[in-house]
This record gives C-alpha cells, sequence and structure tokens, in this order.
C-alpha cells in the first residue's frame, strides 16, 4: 500500500490513510528519506489521522524516520494523533518524547514554518511560499 | 483449508456467529499468527467483537493495541503462533478475553520481562508491562524450550 | 386431544412424571387464559400497582407476561422471558415503574394462578399438592428471572446518569482562543480521572488548543494511581500539540508526585490558577509574536 507524499513548499506531507503492516510502514519510511533528498524539503509532516491504533512498532519507525530526516537537514512532525490512540500511547508507556507532534496539518505546516525560522535557515521567500496551497 | 498462502494468518476457526440463539453476536475467534499482516487482522478482528459489548471507543483503542503488541511478540519471538479472541457475557459481567500462545523459544526471566524499562535487542523489549497495564487482568504462562501463552482480559465499567 | 407420548422422566415420581403434571398445568393455564389474565389485571388495579400507565397498557401488558409466563413453563427454558423482561423495564422504567411494583405484579401472577389450581383440584389434595410441587420452582424461577432483569436493567439506567452527571460537573472550559482550563474539584477516582482525561483530549481537538491550564486547587489529596493518570494527562496533551500547565499544586500532592518519579522540574506548574492563564497567554502571545516577526502573517484558516 503506497502512501502518498505530495510537496508543499519546502515541506513533504505523507498521509497514511488506514492501517498499514510492518512492511508498508518501512517503505514508507524509506520513500520520505528518498523524497526528501531528491527535493531538497526542510521538513516532513507525517499526518496518522486515519491510524485507529499506534503500536510500538509504528512509534519507533515514526522514531527512526525523525532521526534519519534529521541527518539530512530537515525537521519532522506528527500530526493528527487521535485522543484515543494518544492514551494509549502513553499508557503502553511508548515514548515519542524526541519527536514532534502537533495537532493536525495546519498547525503541523506552522510549527515547521517557525521551527525552520527559528535555525535562521531562511531560504529565500519561505514566508510566501508557505502562503501559498499548491497541490 | 488455507494451505500455502505467502502470507498466512487466515483465521483457524472462522468465526461463526451465533453460538446466541438470539442475536447475531462473535464471540469467538482464533487467528493463526505468521506475519506482519496477521497482527493487523488480529487487532482489527479484536476490536470488532469487543465493539459488540459496551466498551467505550479508548477502551476499544486500548484491546486493539495490546492485541496488536500481544501479535507482535509472536511474530517477534516465535516467529508463529495464535491469537484467541473470546467474548463474556454473562449478566454480572462482559468482557472480552485474549490468549496469545506460540511454541516459541519462552521467555528466560519472566520477572525480568515484566519490569518497565527493561530491554533487550528492541528498544522496549517485550512490551509486557505496557500490555499489563492497557488490561484489567494479565497472566502469563511460559515454559523455556516450549513457548509461552499470555492471557489479558479486560472487563466493561471497569 | 391427541395422546400424548410418554416423556422421559425428569425424577422419578410414584405417580405421574413432574413432566406431565407440567403439561396438564399448561394446558389449564390456557384454557382459562382470559379469565386468569383479567383477574390479574383486576388485582394490579387493586393493589395500586402500575399506576404510571394506563388500563389498556395494564392489560396489553399483562397479556404478553402471561404469554411468556406459561410459554417458560412448558418449555422450561427462560431465554425468551429473559429477553421479554428486558425489553419490558427498558420500555417501563422510563414511565417511572419500580422495583416493587414489578415483583409485586409477579408475584400476584403467581397467587393468581396457584389459586385457580387450589380450586380446580380441591377434590384431590394429594393430586393438588404433586400439581403443586412440579408448579412452584418453575414459578418462583420465573419471578426471579424478571424481577432481576428489571433490576439490572435499573441498575444500568443509574449507571449512565451517573455518568452524564459526572462529565457534566466537570467543564472543560474554553476562554482565550487555544486555551483551555480544566479546574477539578473534589476527590478523583481512577475512573472519573479516566473520564477527565478524555474528555480533555477531545475538548484539545474540539477547540484547537495549544495551551491547557488544569487546576488542581480544589484536589484535596491525590494517590499514586491518579498521579499517574495526570501524568498520562500530560503526555497524551503533548501528543496533540498543546501544553499543560498545572496549577494550585498543593506540597502533599507535590510529594505524591515525586514520590512515583515525576520530575517536577519537567513539569510546567504555576502556583496558582491565575497565575497559570498568565502564563498560558504569554505563551500564545510569545508564540504569535515569533511567527510575525517573520515578517510574514501567518496563512490564514481555509
Amino acid at each position: 500500500m503506497q502512501v502518498p507524499i505530495l510537496k508543499q513548499g519546502l515541506f513533504l506531507i505523507a498521509t497514511i490513510q488506514s492501517a498499514l503492516s510492518d512492511a508498508d510502514l518501512m517503505q514508507l519510511r524509506d520513500a520520505i528519506v528518498e523524497q526528501v533528498g531528491k527535493r531538497r524539503s526542510r521538513g516532513v509532516i507525517i499526518d496518522v489521522t486515519a491510524l485507529d491504533v499506534m503500536d510500538s512498532f509504528a512509534t519507533r519507525t515514526l522514531r527512526d524516520i525523525s532521526q534519519m530526516i534529521r541527518l539530512r537537514g530537515a525537521e519532522t512532525v506528527i500530526v493528527g494523533i487521535q485522543p484515543e490512540v494518544a492514551l494509549a500511547l502513553v499508557q503502553l508507556g511508548l515514548n515519542l518524547a524526541d519527536v514532534d507532534t502537533a495537532l493536525d496539518l495546519e498547525e503541523g505546516l506552522a510549527f515547521l514554518g517557525q521551527k525552520i525560522k527559528s535555525f535562521g535557515h531562511r531560504a529565500p521567500n519561505a514566508g510566501r511560499e508557505m502562503g501559498t496551497r499548491e497541490r | 483449508m488455507s494451505d500455502e498462502h505467502q502470507r498466512s494468518g487466515r483465521k483457524l476457526d472462522s468465526a461463526e456467529p451465533s453460538i446466541e440463539k438470539t442475536a447475531k453476536v462473535v464471540k469467538e475467534s482464533r487467528i493463526l499468527i505468521q506475519s506482519d499482516l496477521d497482527i493487523v487482522e488480529a487487532r482489527q478482528q479484536g476490536r470488532m467483537m469487543a465493539s459488540q459489548l459496551g466498551f467505550t471507543s479508548s477502551e476499544l483503542t486500548l484491546v486493539a493495541t495490546a492485541i496488536s503488541e500481544l501479535a507482535r511478540n509472536i511474530v517477534a519471538y516465535a516467529s508463529r503462533g495464535e491469537i484467541a479472541l473470546k467474548l463474556v457475557n454473562h449478566s454480572e459481567k462482559q468482557g472480552i478475553v485474549v490468549v496469545a500462545s506460540d511454541e516459541g523459544p519462552g521467555i528466560r526471566d519472566v520477572s525480568l520481562a515484566l519490569q518497565d524499562g527493561y530491554s533487550t535487542s528492541r528498544s522496549l523489549g517485550m512490551g509486557l508491562p505496557g500490555v499489563r497495564r492497557l488490561m484489567d487482568e494479565f497472566e502469563i504462562e511460559t515454559t523455556l524450550g516450549q513457548g509461552t501463552k499470555v492471557t489479558v482480559k479486560k472487563w466493561t465499567n471497569g | 386431544m391427541a395422546k400424548l407420548a410418554e416423556p422421559p422422566a425428569r425424577t422419578p415420581q410414584p405417580l405421574e412424571p413432574t413432566a406431565e403434571l407440567l403439561r396438564e398445568l399448561v394446558a389449564h393455564l390456557r384454557q382459562n387464559r382470559t379469565q386468569l389474565r383479567e383477574e390479574w389485571a383486576r388485582r394490579i388495579t387493586e393493589a395500586k400497582l402500575l399506576t404510571a400507565m394506563s388500563k389498556d397498557e395494564i392489560f396489553a401488558e399483562a397479556t404478553a407476561v402471561y404469554d411468556n409466563y406459561v410459554e417458560a413453563l412448558e418449555s422450561g427454558t427462560f431465554e425468551a422471558l429473559q429477553a421479554y423482561a428486558r425489553n419490558l423495564s427498558e420500555r417501563i422504567i422510563p414511565r417511572g415503574v419500580e422495583t416493587h411494583e414489578v415483583i409485586g405484579i409477579v408475584l400476584l401472577l403467581r397467587d393468581v394462578l396457584a389459586r385457580s389450581l387450589f380450586a380446580k383440584y380441591q377434590t384431590d389434595f394429594a393430586l393438588l399438592n404433586r400439581i403443586l410441587d412440579a408448579y412452584e420452582p418453575a414459578a418462583n424461577r420465573i419471578a426471579n428471572t424478571v424481577a432481576v432483569g428489571f433490576v439490572q436493567e435499573r441498575e444500568r439506567v443509574i449507571r449512565e446518569q451517573q455518568e452524564a452527571i459526572r462529565i457534566l460537573s466537570t467543564p472543560v472550559l474554553q476562554v482565550r482562543e487555544r486555551l483551555l482550563i480544566l479546574p477539578i474539584i473534589g476527590v478523583i477516582d481512577p475512573q472519573r480521572a479516566r473520564q477527565l482525561t478524555e474528555q480533555l483530549l477531545r475538548g484539545i481537538r474540539a477547540n484547537r488548543a495549544k495551551v491547557v491550564v488544569i487546576d488542581i486547587t480544589g484536589v484535596p489529596v491525590m494517590d499514586a494511581t491518579v498521579a499517574n493518570h495526570l501524568v498520562q494527562t500530560v503526555e497524551a496533551a503533548r501528543l496533540l500539540g498543546a501544553t499543560v500547565i498545572i496549577t494550585g499544586l498543593s506540597p502533599e500532592i507535590a510529594q505524591t508526585l515525586v514520590t512515583i518519579g515525576v520530575d517536577l522540574g519537567k513539569m510546567n506548574t504555576v502556583g496558582d490558577l491565575q497565575g497559570g492563564i498568565e502564563e498560558a497567554e504569554r505563551a500564545l502571545g510569545y508564540k504569535i509574536v515569533l511567527m510575525s516577526e517573520a515578517g510574514t502573517p501567518p496563512p490564514s484558516p481555509a
């Protein structure tokens, strides 16, 4: 099952659509890492709104993605974690402490935009690019 | 029946409904666990069955997550096993019983595995303490060289 | 009437087997259905039971109960009766029918039927005794089934009502945009803690809150389990992109948190609610300033 990865300005948006098998998750990881390199993206948003369960493997993979992306000079933010999934995660004792999260796509974009500026990596026209919504 | 399918994990006993005379309720189900695809199947089946009782949707997610972890352990440590799901529907209590069993190597030191923060090659060990937190009851039997059986239960209304 | 085949005797009887007695009994109840049912409805009204229902309604329900009753006697199985009892309870509880009324009418039916048996077999005392031997255990089981069914349904309704009250009594307030306040008052048990967390997380999502102030000034004491829930709430809120500020933390509760291994330094705590709100506004204001500092306004929500 392919997860679509869209480019929006400096960022990539990967929207997970339904339950992913382990193999799919690993495929996603590789695809994102590759795309970040190819498109020279500064950030990745992974939208997990459709995930009804996030277990230890999903959590680990998201952390791996975040670390691997960082090695390529980009930031990751996970958005759309459902309230119940969040509850299960913390009760399970899983650790997403080193991964940034935001409520939804809009917040995720705002977050990434801010984070990049605070690093001083200001690409020209970054602000204006954020304002457009290319599809 | 299912002979060789590259992906395994088809249900052993198809979940035949209507053990109850009145409603069409799926009360029992067994899922063969052999690959990561079976993990998803097991937890979706668990969610579906539990939803037939009075669980809140948060509780359903806890059940599905626990099943996912247990199935994952089977794949990781024993390569092959089974998740058996059973509904309990008495007048005094309702709930779901999940039995994860395998014929894998067994767990050498159970008390260690049940300790929070214990890790093996996986960063979170077997996640058993977490599974115990998600469910209401937790039991484990294991014999080195023979296999492991984890039984967890969740009841409605706490 | 067709000759009945000899049934397997359930218990050894000197004369007729119980099954055959029951059959005779059931036949009698069916034959006299009309007048027995009327007698029963009359006695219900006399005893001033089911006053919440009209005469027609009582009669209709009486008919259904009577038929289910005889059915249960005949078949010896009680599932259909159980299902009917639950169904009946669901309908009459909102009408205000009480437990003593339900038990009362079932016992009245038992009496009415027993009396009619006395009348029929009064000339043969020995036979009357055997009939009653067959009748009584079944009749008692029926009374029990119906009463228990009603009580359970009532308990379920009460539980639901309590849930609703609990939820209403702890509102999650939105006072500023993107800021939620959750004032908690009273002792929290683990179940209430769970509910609060779920409510809060849903509130964060619905209001798109970025900061939550949880005020526990009104919480006198907290055990380790509930303290754990609080910590989990903070972590779960973060996964939804919200920061949590805890206000009103008493020294005792702070101690509990430390005991369960919480690093208070990592937790965002402020003395009182007012201070917490100010801190939250600062946090929100600060973020807004930072964004417009970049020289470009953030994109307006679609």
